[in-house]
């Protein structure tokens, strides 16, 4: 408890410092500066390969970073055995595939980490799921397996996993990439009411320019492993300034 | 759904035509042909028999045997009949079967994870193992175990020795018999009750922990359970228990329990062999499970060995189980090899030795082949029956 007080006094809630990465002689993330206030919504965006995904799997050390710093929550990330533990409670993540355990149901999906991490109390957890089951919108899909939901219900199961251990800090890997079209606004509804509730802090990897000039506070554009620009949506949409960022985004609107 | 009376039914093809008439009668005409032709091997063999003297039917299984065999989880002895030394063979294969399968597994489990491991010089070792046993045959490596290195065991009169009471030498391994008093029977009721007590408590302690999210130290409440209370009982029954001490005898030694060395070196190379079958099924088992589920449980806070044991391991189990029968229902098979370093499991003492002795090879042989069958069928149930449990739940 001290340490959530202690945080908050933090002015970031991410803090990415001269970051570099490389995956052999392939340099991924070249010099990136991020800062992320409490409570800020961000989207990163960018051409293929330029390295979003990186980022965000850097913060909760899904990935090793090999030059620079990062710090969540203030304190810098090291890998660290007892410390990733905490890390990743604090951190959620959503994946583009959604990753639910196949083998579980929906609700044991949900409660895994918080019995087994929190050490919380199996009906304690299981209520604490159903609530957030209800929240996006499938707890009649309690006692179902994975396998038998669409892909814009399992993506909204695995925003609740996540949501079920109480981040303070919510990352998104392109939550709506692999969904049929008319499964997109029912993951992203989900997603926007989140961002509106307030004081969750997002980082959101996505195309989804709706959304983005919807909820995002601010957009990073990154290409070729380096943040090419960064703005407020409307600046971002309506006067880019790069050429690459013109390029991308005429790319974008034209399909 | 249709509303007028005359339905339409499909129009038939003629009856020669048809394949569910065809296929009737192809079954019918095969089946016909592989009745005629073993009837007619049953007829021809008994004939022959009968023609050259050779008595038939099962009668000799009541006959003595003659001769004694050094493994017997059973009383016998030279006065035994045929049918007992069936038996004791049937044991012996039925415990090598098994202790070589907890075995295979326990190694195989460890060295298919330890393959997987990040640090290099386990993966390494763990891959050398691998390589090395799984490419030679069983049958020289069950002759390495016995002929090179349980050889070099030193002679009876040598033996290593603990506690002068356990004693190893090139005969085998002779352990203390326990010798039960005529108060035992408590302790023995004791010993149930402290298991029954830890049942109870394990369903209390999960219903507890469900509720309250308090875990209970089970595993040390109930090993003090298991061994202080039965441990109690003993000492205020006056300890009847005693030992039956092996002692050197002449060139052996006489009395207690003797591991003999034909099962170590059965069991080495039968585990350590089909255990690199099994490592290679758990690494491509775990191998097989995406690694997206891996991050998923990382991600939401599990560590590594949870989210082996939670997410990836039950995953990998429905990839791993029916290649691991196939290798279950091969070691089975394979302790039959047993017969070469002269462990008496039922292809030495049965199809062997009374196979010489009564010379009724069609029914001995028969009956071997039966317990095979029935021992492989047996296990494979087993695992389908587990496989099904595993099974995900799909659409």
């Amino acid at each position: 408890m001290n340490q959530t007080n202690k945080n908050t006094e933090q002015p970031y809630a991410i803090e990415m410092i001269n970051l570099n990465k490389w995956y052999g002689d392939f340099h991924v993330l070249k010099d990136i500066n991020l800062k992320v206030k409490h409570g800020e919504r961000i989207v990163i965006c960018g051409p293929s390969g330029s390295g979003k995904s990186t980022v965000i799997r850097c913060i909760n050390h899904l990935e090793e970073h090999q030059q620079g710093q990062i710090m969540v929550n203030g304190k810098e990330i090291t890998g660290d055995i007892k410390q990733l533990e905490q890390l990743r409670t604090d951190v959620g993540m959503c994946f583009q595939h959604f990753n639910l355990f196949p083998h579980l149901s929906i609700l044991d999906n949900l409660t895994l980490a918080p019995i087994w991490v929190r050490k919380i109390p199996k009906a304690e957890a299981e209520a604490t799921a159903m609530k957030y089951l209800k929240r996006v919108k499938i707890p009649d899909q309690a006692n179902k397996y994975p396998g038998q939901l669409s892909g814009g219900q399992q993506q909204r199961v695995a925003i609740a996993r996540s949501l079920c251990m109480n981040p303070k800090i919510m990352l998104f890997d392109e939550p709506t990439s692999a969904l049929d079209p008319e499964m997109i606004s029912e993951v992203l509804d989900v997603m926007i009411e989140l961002a509106n509730e307030g004081g969750m802090t997002m980082v959101c990897v996505t195309h989804e320019m709706g959304f983005a000039k919807q909820v995002a506070d601010r957009v990073i554009f990154m290409d070729a492993g380096q943040i090419i620009e960064e703005n407020t949506p409307t600046e971002f949409f309506d006067n880019p300034q790069s050429e690459r960022t013109q390029l991308f985004l005429s790319q974008i609107i034209a399909h | 759904m249709n509303d007028s009376k005359n339905e339409l039914t499909p129009s038939k093809p003629p009856f020669w035509n048809n394949p569910k008439y065809r296929a009737l009668v192809f079954q019918v005409v095969l089946i016909s042909i592989v009745a005629y032709f073993l009837f007619s091997v049953i007829q021809n063999t008994l004939g022959n028999m009968e023609a050259r003297g050779i008595s038939t039917g099962f009668a000799f299984l009541s006959e003595t045997s003659g001769f004694d065999i050094l493994q017997k989880l059973i009383p016998y002895s030279s006065e035994s009949t045929y049918g007992d030394t069936f038996v004791v063979g049937l044991l012996n294969t039925l415990l090598i079967s098994a202790l070589g399968i907890v075995f295979a597994t326990i190694l195989g489990f460890i060295v298919g994870i330890a393959r997987l491991s990040n640090n290099w010089l386990i993966a390494k070792i763990a891959l050398v193992y691998i390589e090395i046993f799984r490419n030679i045959p069983l049958l020289i490596q069950m002759l390495f175990w016995y002929l090179v290195v349980l050889r070099a065991m030193p002679s009876a009169r040598d033996s290593f020795s603990l506690f002068d009471s356990f004693f190893l030498n090139v005969r085998g391994l002779y352990l203390p018999a326990p010798v039960l008093g005529d108060g035992f029977l408590y302790t023995s009721i004791a010993l149930i009750i402290a298991l029954v007590a830890v049942f109870v408590l394990k369903r209390w302690a999960k219903h507890r922990q469900e509720k309250t999210g308090k875990a209970f130290p089970t595993v040390w409440v109930s090993l003090g359970l298991l061994i202080l209370f039965p441990l109690f009982v003993f000492l205020m029954s006056g300890a009847p228990l005693s030992w039956e001490i092996p002692e050197l005898k002449g060139f052996n030694f006489q009395g207690g329990i003797t591991l003999i060395p034909e099962l170590f070196a059965l069991l080495l190379a039968i585990s350590i062999y089909t255990a690199t079958f099994i490592a290679e099924i758990v690494r491509s088992g775990i191998e097989a499970v995406n690694h997206g589920q891996t991050e998923a449980a990382l991600s939401v806070g599990l560590n590594r060995s949870q989210t082996l044991r939670l997410v990836v391991i039950p995953q990998a189990m429905r990839v791993i189980i029916p290649p691991m029968t196939s290798q279950y229902l091969n070691l089975a098979k394979n302790s039959s090899l047993a017969t070469a370093i002269g462990y008496p499991d039922i292809v030495s003492v049965f199809m062997g030795t009374t196979l010489n002795q009564t010379g009724q090879a069609v029914e001995i042989i028969a009956m071997t082949m039966a317990v095979y069958l029935v021992l492989s069928l047996t296990i494979s149930l087993f695992m389908n029956w587990y496989n099904a449990k595993m099974s995900l739940v799909e659409r």
